[in-house]
């Protein structure tokens, strides 16, 4: 069972009680296996995260949600630290810069396992990347990560509100749906053919959220790259949706 | 009012699309939601938005659109500017941001 949609307290929307801790307990306590870390725009609790929980036997999957120029959100994952610093250098180097005085949007912090604030993001981690899906997609695929179009049935930030239709020669291993939708609803109203594999993820910014919404990966073992394999539908691994 | 008079009174950028200078405007609509678009713009109109990927372009095909104004001095994707030669649709930029772009359409499009 798995959510590859969680936020931690480090985006700006999410609930302070998102700490890395609790995260993982609620996870726990719910029966995720493979839970997906992604903060707007920032890898920065993501690894710390992923440390904690391989400790509860809770495969986490690191990476970000990246608000593309068009303000389509999609989730990008990295199976190790270099691939992920990496993409946080692009984050970094592309980010519109925005203030946030006060927290204005909500605070930022990068936390340690005892929630113990390390650092407070200065600009909103929510703003656009100045470059655009494709070239976002490109680098993801060059660090060999996994690229997800999130949210897609949502009235705001999802591929269709955005760009009306998927873009041909733009690359994803799948599309993400909401709480708010079911696959039976997504595949009829956009017509999204059963060779694309959809995963509904919670989102959540809350921990009451963390649970409440998952989808089963059918693979031989939990790893990076059959998580990979199963959302591409290759070697008789899928998703399905509960 | 044809494409060219906009671009000759508001003094436009024309960055692709120029065999489409000759369309006729009927009137404008303006978002940068493009399911919006999709959804509410009509044949003829000039599109004013600041979205600047290829899928502008195969919605403003799709709708028949005049032209595309974008705005705040964006310019258009490279793919953007390919399919618009091939439409013959016009892709236009002026450093003016929505609201004035907008209304100065506004006001020309209501005399003429």
């Amino acid at each position: 069972m798995a959510d590859l949609h969680i936020h931690t307290v480090l985006s700006p929307c999410a609930d302070l009680e998102m700490t890395p801790a609790n995260i993982i307990k609620r996870a726990k306590e719910t029966g995720l296996q493979i839970i997906g870390i992604v903060d707007h725009n920032s890898t920065k609790n993501a690894k710390l995260v992923k440390r904690l929980a391989e400790k509860e036997g809770i495969f986490v999957l690191t990476g970000a949600e990246v608000t593309t120029k068009e303000e389509v959100h999609c989730l990008a994952f990295f199976e190790n630290e270099n691939q992920l610093d990496e993409f946080q250098i692009f984050l970094d180097d592309n980010i519109s810069i925005i203030p946030n005085p006060d927290g204005h949007f909500g605070y930022q912090p990068v936390v340690d396992e005892n929630d113990n604030i390390l650092e407070l993001i200065p600009n909103y981690l929510a703003a656009a990347l100045k470059v655009g899906i494709q070239e976002i997609q490109q680098r993801v695929y060059e660090l060999n990560g996994i690229f997800i179009l999130a949210h897609v049935d949502r009235p705001s930030n999802g591929i269709y509100s955005q760009l009306g239709f998927i873009p041909p020669g733009l690359k994803f291993d799948a599309l993400g749906i909401s709480r708010h939708s079911s696959e039976k609803h997504v595949r009829k109203h956009y017509v999204v053919q059963k060779e694309i594999t959809l995963v509904r993820n919670s989102d959540a910014h809350f921990l009451p959220q963390i649970g409440d919404i998952c989808s089963v990966f059918n693979m031989d073992e939990i790893s990076f790259i059959e998580v990979k394999m199963a959302l591409n539908q290759q070697y008789n691994r899928c998703v399905e949706i509960l | 009012m044809k494409v060219s008079d906009l671009v000759k009174k508001y003094e436009l950028k024309v960055f692709s699309g120029a065999q489409g200078l000759e369309n006729e405007i009927d009137g404008a609509y303006v978002s940068d939601l493009l399911s919006d678009v999709m959804g509410n713009a009509a044949e003829n109109e000039v599109w004013i938005t600041l979205q600047t990927h290829q899928n502008v372009l195969a919605i403003a095909s799709l709708k028949d659109l005049a032209a595309v104004i974008l705005v705040k001095g964006f310019a258009p994707d490279a793919e953007t500017i390919i399919h618009s030669n091939e439409e013959g649709i016009p892709v236009l930029g002026t450093e003016m941001a929505t609201f004035e772009m907008a209304g100065k359409l506004y006001g020309s499009l209501k005399i003429d």
